[in-house]
């Protein structure tokens, strides 16, 4: 069994390579972002209770001071309700600015009550009104000022930056999927970016026009953009009918597709972005519903999941593939070319048209300038993933690293300040360089 | 190193100890190989034996692990395939190297045009292959693109470009596997035109008699072994045979009980262009019925519209007494019907893909439940035929590409036998199949036939049309031009009397 161990191993390092290249990336710019780290919230407590617990001898009350901010407010009640769960006597949280604070303490003052601690963030802490409180205001006592400690950590890897990542990533990795597809079947999707647009801004128009704009219910917005999936869907349809039934190549069918479906989102929003749309429609593209995790990278992962297990354990999967891989010989072997064909290019035009409603949810509005250069940039997830151009072998969990490798890098240089023209060459530098690495691999493999 | 005995005249081209392995295979052991000048050598061997890989090797394809190459005497270094042909050593593959759409001369000056000031000088270069073709003797219209002449004109295109470079050793890998008789002939005059201008040959072929008729010596490899190096006067067939698969095959085609039932498939009055004209037969259960004729005698073109890949201007077909109308070979494998298309590598398999997906191809309707494959009834399925085919391969993932000819071909086969088709159209079966597979592919048939099931056999290779068949149909220019029951009393020339008529 030792021989199926090592290869299924090397098979995963043939079809996962670019993992590799992903942790790199993510060290890299974990090491160049490293940088002094203040906790916060729930942190902040914990780490203040614990300087507090270490005090020689507890006497005392303890004063908490933050500023008024609602960041300061949940530090400041839950560092109270830890202290009196523990015994600790809470003289009062001050939430305000210093002469706030110098006022609590003349009170203290004057009521001849010690102060044991205060508890401030390292901002307060700091306020000039602690620094000498046994003289500045007899009576007190000495109380220790206490501050969360701070700690060094990769902006890179902070859990809000890895969440943003994800969610930056998610329409350009939802549409890729469908990208795949087709480019294992050996063909080329070019008018997802368009779609996009035109997806984003119909589906808002729909709401604005039909649906009721601002007034607009759930069952409309809904509505609204599976309609809109559902119209980008039937452009794939037409599109896959014009390559299979009128033979005309994938890249010219749908480089006039492009240029159709922009053209067409530009006049349904009249050249304007369409943004009469309830609040509650940035539910998908901004909402949170699950752990933290963004709601369109929740559907990411499901829609990856899924796409996954379509490829690798269903018909229509090995169906894909095969004509990818010898056209002639699937059709001899019964495959419906014609069939999968159509399916690929329909599945491509949905899923654009779900990453334009997410567009449309996360910008909370329409227009047809959404998606430029998209299709683009998906195509290099795909490839950077492993896909080959000339179909037949891919895998899909490849793209989603492919994706997250672009957005890796964009995030990175972002966090490092490095100006977006710079980005765009390093950019194209390293999809090409990804590439190679995996041609290299493929021929040390054969 | 010396020459052994200064007397004898040193070999003009020689192999030693040459070695190569790919992951996973040791292609080649020590393979040694002598070529004299005017000399043809057949290199012979089943499929998998390493014949392609010293040839790729001597062409400068692949680099060998170890060993060494002399030309005249001395040593050279194949480092790519631009080294062989400058040193004068021309390969012509199986799958030739012509690009379709330019014409004979362009393609023999491709990469080496004459040229003045950026300008290829187009007179001069069409003087010279006109040249070539006059010294071959054979006429190619040099205005025709290649894709438009026959596979035997596309040959003697790539033997004037060898000329042209002036190669000194000539390889022809299998070059009369698609060739008709006639034209294999034509073949044989060029061989011996280039023998006589002190060219050596080495040709690779898998058909013996081929060997009797235009070598002088063999080289026998097995295994990616060398066994042995014979003039061929003195030598029998059975010896030959006996030496490439290591132990002795009484017969080229195995013995069947013949029993012939009801007509299952009907063809009636079949037409579309002018390759498959006004064509009716019928296929009983347990009969193997062999179509030949000449190659574009419109064979393969019959068999395409009983399966459903091309549709019939005109005619009928049944199977078992139910219309048979395909629109796509999906509906015709539905009916019952399997074909295995003559060229492999561009119809049958999906040569990136793993055996094991190739296998399942044809077969994942009854392989799924509600549209997931059921891979572990896959694999044993596979793994099934693999152990009754006697098919060599060292995993199930192994990708089609890297399987000899032999196992491509029981993969092929493999997946319709899974199908239990009751018509099975075999297009020419054993092309590039070694020796012991073919045996082994003809016992399936028989196996086949014996079930009652209907074979149509394709072929052009006439002793296994007279070896396998209970009938024979003929074929010229897109008819049916006669048919032979007594296939006992016929012979070859019946066959091409009625080929050609």
């Amino acid at each position: 069994m030792k021989g199926t161990m090592s290869r299924s191993l090397r098979r995963l390092i043939t079809d996962y390579g670019m993992v590799v290249v992903l942790l790199v990336l993510g060290g890299f710019f974990s090491i160049l972002t490293i940088e002094d780290q203040s906790p916060v919230g729930a942190a902040a407590a914990r780490d203040l209770m614990s300087q507090m617990r270490d005090l020689p001898g507890r006497s005392g009350g303890v004063l908490i001071v933050g500023r008024q901010s609602a960041e300061d407010a949940f530090l400041a009640a839950l560092l109270e309700e830890e202290l009196k769960s523990e015994g600790w006597e809470v003289f009062e949280v001050v939430l305000g600015e210093p002469p706030d604070a110098r006022a609590v303490l003349q009170r203290a003052a004057q009521s001849g009550r010690t102060l044991g601690v205060i508890a401030g963030t390292q901002v307060t802490a700091r306020w000039l009104v602690f620094s000498d409180v046994k003289t500045g205001f007899p009576g007190v006592g000495d109380p220790v000022v206490v501050e969360p400690r701070s700690y060094r950590w990769p902006n890179f890897l902070k859990r809000d930056n890895l969440i943003n990542i994800a969610n930056q990533i998610a329409v350009i990795a939802i549409v890729a999927i469908g990208m795949t597809m087709v480019i294992i079947t050996a063909g080329i999707d070019l008018s997802v970016g368009s779609l996009i647009a035109f997806s984003a801004v119909l589906c808002c128009w729909v709401i604005r026009e039909v649906g009721g704009a601002l007034q607009a219910s759930w069952l409309a917005m809904t509505l609204s953009c599976f309609g809109a999936i559902l119209a980008c869907g039937s452009v794939g349809a037409f599109t896959g009918g014009m390559i299979t039934l009128m033979r005309i190549p994938p890249f010219i069918v749908t480089l006039g597709m492009m240029l159709v479906a922009s053209g067409c989102a530009y006049i349904l929003a009249q050249g304007q972005s369409v943004y009469q749309v309830p609040d509650a429609f940035v539910w998908l593209g901004r909402g949170a519903d699950v752990f933290g995790i963004p709601n369109a990278v929740l559907l990411m992962g499901i829609l990856y999941a899924g796409a996954h297990v379509l490829m690798s354990s269903t018909r229509i999967g090995r169906y894909l593939y095969a004509v990818g891989g010898n056209v002639e010989a699937a059709r001899l072997s019964g495959v419906p070319v014609r069939r999968v064909l159509l399916f690929a290019y329909v599945a491509s035009g949905l899923l654009a048209g779900l990453g334009g409603v997410i567009m449309a949810s996360q910008l909370k509005s329409g227009s047809p300038t959404y998606g430029l250069m998209y299709e683009l940039y998906v195509i290099a997830a795909v490839v950077v993933g492993g896909t080959s151009l000339s179909g037949g072998e891919g895998r899909m969990l490849g793209t989603l690293i492919g994706a997250f490798i672009i957005a890796v890098i964009q995030n990175g240089m972002n966090l490092m300040g490095i100006e977006s023209y710079t980005q765009k060459v390093v950019l194209g530098a390293v999809i090409l360089g990804a590439v190679c690495l995996d041609k290299l691999k493929q021929r040390d493999g054969k | 190193m010396p020459s052994p005995d200064m007397n004898q005249p040193r070999p003009l081209l020689e192999m030693r100890g040459v070695s190569k392995s790919f992951p996973g295979v040791q292609a080649l052991q020590e393979v040694s190989l002598t070529l004299g000048r005017g000399e043809v050598l057949a290199l012979l061997g089943e499929n998998g034996a390493g014949k392609s890989t010293l040839m790729k090797i001597l062409g400068g394809a692949h680099r060998p692990d170890a060993g060494e190459i002399r030309l005249d005497g001395d040593r050279v270094e194949m480092d790519s395939p631009h080294t062989a042909q400058a040193l004068g050593i021309a390969v012509i593959y199986q799958e030739f190297n012509l690009v379709p759409g330019l014409n004979a001369v362009e393609n023999i000056f491709l990469g080496r045009e004459p040229v003045r000031a950026g300008f290829v000088r187009k007179g001069e270069e069409r003087e010279r292959a006109r040249a070539l073709f006059r010294r071959l003797e054979v006429a190619v219209d040099l205005d025709m693109p290649c894709r438009r002449l026959t596979v035997a004109q596309q040959q003697v295109v790539e033997i004037a470009k060898a000329l042209s470079l002036n190669a000194r050793a000539v390889v022809m890998d299998e070059p009369s596997a698609t060739l008709t008789t006639r034209e294999v002939e034509k073949l044989f005059a060029l061989v011996r035109e280039l023998q006589s201008q002190g060219i050596g040959v080495i040709y690779i072929s898998h058909r013996l008699e081929e060997v009797f008729a235009i070598a002088d010596r063999v080289t026998v490899l097995r295994d990616g072994r060398h066994v042995a190096d014979r003039p061929v006067p003195g030598l029998t067939r059975a010896e030959i045979i006996r030496l490439m698969v290591g132990r002795d095959l009484k017969d080229e085609f195995p013995a069947r009980q013949v029993r012939i039932g009801a007509p299952r498939l009907r063809v009636r009055h079949l037409c579309r262009g002018r390759q498959v004209r006004d064509v009716s037969f019928e296929v009983k259960a347990g009969e193997v019925l062999a179509l030949t004729g000449l190659i574009g005698a419109g064979r393969t073109e019959t068999a395409r519209l009983i399966f459903g890949a091309d549709r019939p201007e005109s005619g009928e077909m049944e199977l078992d007494g139910r219309r048979l109308a395909p629109r796509a070979p999906r509906e015709a494998i539905a009916s019952g019907v399997g074909f295995l298309p003559e060229d492999r590598k561009a119809q049958g398999l999906v040569l990136a893909h793993s055996v094991r997906e190739n296998f399942g191809l044809p077969n994942l309707d009854w392989l799924c439940r509600r549209g997931f494959v059921r891979a572990e009834a896959e694999r044993e399925a596979f793994g099934r035929f693999v152990s009754q085919l006697r098919i060599k391969v060292p995993h199930q993932e192994q990708r089609a590409r890297n399987l000899s000819g032999g196992n491509q071909q029981k993969v092929v086969l493999a997946k319709w036998l899974a199908r239990q088709c009751e018509v099975l159209i075999f297009d020419e079966p054993t092309r590039g199949v070694d020796v012991g597979a073919k045996f082994e592919i003809y016992q399936l048939i028989n196996e086949l036939a014996a079930q009652g099931k209907a074979i149509l056999m394709i072929s052009s290779e006439l002793p296994e049309v007279l070896g396998m068949a209970d009938r024979i149909l003929v074929m010229h220019e897109g008819r049916i031009t006669g048919e032979i029951r007594d296939v006992r009393g016929a012979t070859q020339e019946d066959i091409l009397e009625l080929a050609v008529k």
